[in-house]
């Protein structure tokens, strides 16, 4: 049985506005010391998918539809002292920013303390070896005495490692990673990506990495999902999503990287801009910035499987896999 | 050999921190304390010729935004000379002095914080050259309405405000308020870092028709290699305020020399599904407040030599169009 197993979910925000449906039937499965990839643009509901995951939808958002079981337990519904427990323990999550995990008026050590005993008793010694371990599994060196410093006293890197190591204090089943190497420099997000590689196969942790960025997610996770519109309307192996992409949307994706590109050609661009999530378009989200539109695509078309583990949310799916993005 | 757009001649910028009272009274009684210094940028020179489109990369810290606004004459460099088409522009006066910062222009990261909030479209676009008496104030509606188009924006939004408009329309109506003005050269930093994958395809693409339309020059910072690959003639990568190496994109892509660059290209996501082993090279950007001696980049740098730690690599030619500041190329 899959650790985590999401269902037609559906995360919708009633603001003053209208109700903004910002994930609309999400399902997928994973598995433990798997990563999954969750790839879409602003707005496409990737991150609030991840929040859910958490139970750190606030309102005016709240979770209408669908399930979440985590190791067998339905999470959504679920009372909130349990949820807390899990929290943390079995699944962590790491954020963008890091400050927003940090509290900056307080030293790191005493922030990782506070957090080992949210979850049981841990003696002093005890607590500051676990912390010691885990800054040095991270890579922070010298961490006896850095788990002396604030927050601020970290360069942006180092502060992404101290979250991603309180992430790890409890040895948690499950990761949602939001973005987080998305405000780091190249050789820093290299270190980042390398310490995160070794230490889910190392720990066999089941990891969802949320991102805008196709190529992070490429060289790192097993399987991608392609967000568009508050749905899946992607999903496979790292190699059929890149390499042989079946939807409109994540061909035009892909062709708009300047990498798939000839030097100083112009480049394959998915014309006009995503839509606003309280204004959906009808049927397929996507199509009025499809080129392959018919008539069907008036309809939103269901989820198929053209090639094994393969899915694809289309009505006219590009089964060549040859075809590169849209021209516009 | 034709003229130099912009030629920058050892330009340096430095900032000071000056002394607080408490740190000035210490001094006084002879402590040992001094003002901190920052070199942002450290004498670089570079010529970008007419037409061409010169990409700057670096990490965050290394100067680069501050040496493209040294270049666009927002900043005054403390040291060095910048010349726009052969003439050292502190010394230009009155109309030449006018028309070469009018020549060149800048289009910045955020549309958010370098547009006005409280003015329309139209008078964003509007307002420098009628102030610089490009046009009359009959032509204005036109000339807004032309230049809108000329980036893509439907002429029909120009009574509404920047808030009204999407991040990528955002960069548009920038990009219209640079090109007002006409300029041959253009500064463009981070100009699409903040845009998602689909659109920053569709802002490139209006950056290589405006090139090839208006016959513009660019420079193109960012920390993207894969956007600057695609765009650039030439490359220069900078690290800690010094220029480490200038290859024409091919060469530079093909074969790095700098260890450093070497390391950027290897360690840059790529679109590719070949398990990655992330190798990363160690260590964190110094701060530019307390930079290494000797090679900037020799702590983190894998072939270090005791040279290194003392004697700041020149750069030096290392194939015709190509310079390299690294002692591994003495041999």
């Amino acid at each position: 049985m899959s650790l985590l197993s999401i269902e037609n979910l559906k995360t919708h925000f009633f603001t003053k506005a209208g109700v903004v449906k910002s994930v609309d039937g999400v399902s997928f499965e994973l598995d433990r010391g798997e990563i999954l990839g969750i790839v879409g643009e602003s707005g496409s509901g990737k991150s609030v998918t991840g929040f859910s995951i958490m139970g750190l939808v606030d309102p005016p958002g709240r979770i209408v539809e669908g399930s979440i079981r985590f190791d067998g337990q339905e999470l959504v519904g679920m009372k909130e002292p349990i949820m807390r427990d899990l929290r943390g323990r079995r699944i962590a999550m790491i954020f963008q920013d890091p400050m927003m995990t940090l509290n900056p008026v307080l030293r790191v050590d005493t922030q990782m303390i506070e957090a080992l005993r949210a979850h049981g008793p841990w003696s002093d010694e005890d607590a500051r070896q676990r912390c010691r371990d885990v800054l040095g599994q991270v890579g922070i060196p010298s961490p006896e005495e850095r788990l002396k410093s604030y927050p601020h006293q970290f360069s942006g890197g180092m502060r992404q490692r101290v979250a991603i190591a309180i992430a790890l204090l409890h040895q948690p089943d499950l990761i949602v990673a939001d973005e987080p190497t998305t405000a780091l420099d190249v050789t820093i997000q290299a270190q980042i990506l390398f310490e995160i590689q070794k230490l889910v196969a190392e720990n066999n942790t089941a990891m969802v990495w949320v991102t805008h960025d196709l190529a992070v997610v490429a060289g790192l996770a097993d399987r991608v999902a392609v967000m568009y519109a508050g749905r899946i309307v992607e999903m496979g192996t790292t190699d059929q999503v890149v390499n042989r992409p079946m939807h409109p949307y994540t061909s035009g994706l892909i062709g708009s990287s300047p990498s798939r590109n000839e030097r100083g050609s112009r480049l394959t661009q998915i014309r006009g801009m995503a839509p606003l999530p309280m204004d959906l378009p009808k049927g397929c989200a996507f199509h009025p910035r499809c080129d392959n539109v018919s008539k069907a695509c008036a309809i939103a078309p269901e989820a198929t499987t053209p090639e094994p583990d393969h899915l694809v949310r289309c009505h006219h799916p590009l089964i060549a896999g040859l075809d590169r993005g849209t021209a516009a | 050999m034709t003229l130099p757009i912009i030629e920058l001649d050892g330009v340096s910028k430095r900032f000071v921190k000056k002394l607080d009272v408490a740190e000035r009274f210490a001094r006084r009684l002879g402590a040992n304390v001094e003002e901190h210094t920052v070199y942002a940028v450290d004498s670089v020179d570079m010529a970008i010729k007419p037409g061409e489109v010169v990409g700057l990369v670096g990490e965050s810290g290394c100067g680069k935004s501050t040496l493209g606004r040294c270049v666009a004459g927002v900043h005054q460099p403390s040291d060095g000379t910048i010349r726009y088409l052969g003439k050292d522009v502190t010394t230009l006066r009155g109309k030449e002095a006018l028309e070469s910062r009018l020549k060149v222009q800048m289009i910045f990261q955020d549309p958010m914080s370098s547009l006005n909030p409280r003015l329309k479209v139209a008078e964003i676009i509007s307002e420098a050259p009628l102030y610089h008496g490009l046009i009359d104030r009959s032509e204005v509606d036109e000339y807004v309405a032309q230049t809108m188009q000329r980036v893509g924006l439907d002429p029909s939004y120009h009574q509404r405000y920047p808030h009204q408009f999407s991040g990528g329309q955002r960069q548009r109506i920038g990009i219209a308020r640079a090109l007002a003005v006409q300029p041959d050269f253009i500064v463009c930093d981070e100009a699409v870092a903040a845009l998602d994958v689909s659109i920053q395809a569709q802002v490139l693409n209006l950056f290589m028709d405006l090139r090839e339309d208006l016959g513009l020059t660019y420079l193109f910072i960012s920390h993207d290699l894969g956007v600057v690959e695609h765009l650039s003639d030439r490359v220069m990568i900078m690290y800690l305020g010094r220029i480490v190496e200038t290859a024409p994109t091919d060469d530079l892509f093909r074969a790095p020399n700098h260890p450093y660059t070497q390391a950027l290209l290897a360690e840059a996501p790529r679109l590719e599904t070949d398990r990655r082993v992330y190798a990363p090279i160690k260590g964190e950007i110094p701060s530019p407040l307390n930079p290494p001696k000797g090679c900037h980049f020799h702590p983190r740098c894998p072939h270090a030599m005791d040279r290194c730690r003392i004697e700041v690599p020149a750069l030096k030619e290392i194939a015709p169009g190509r310079v390299s500041a690294c002692h591994l190329n003495d041999g």
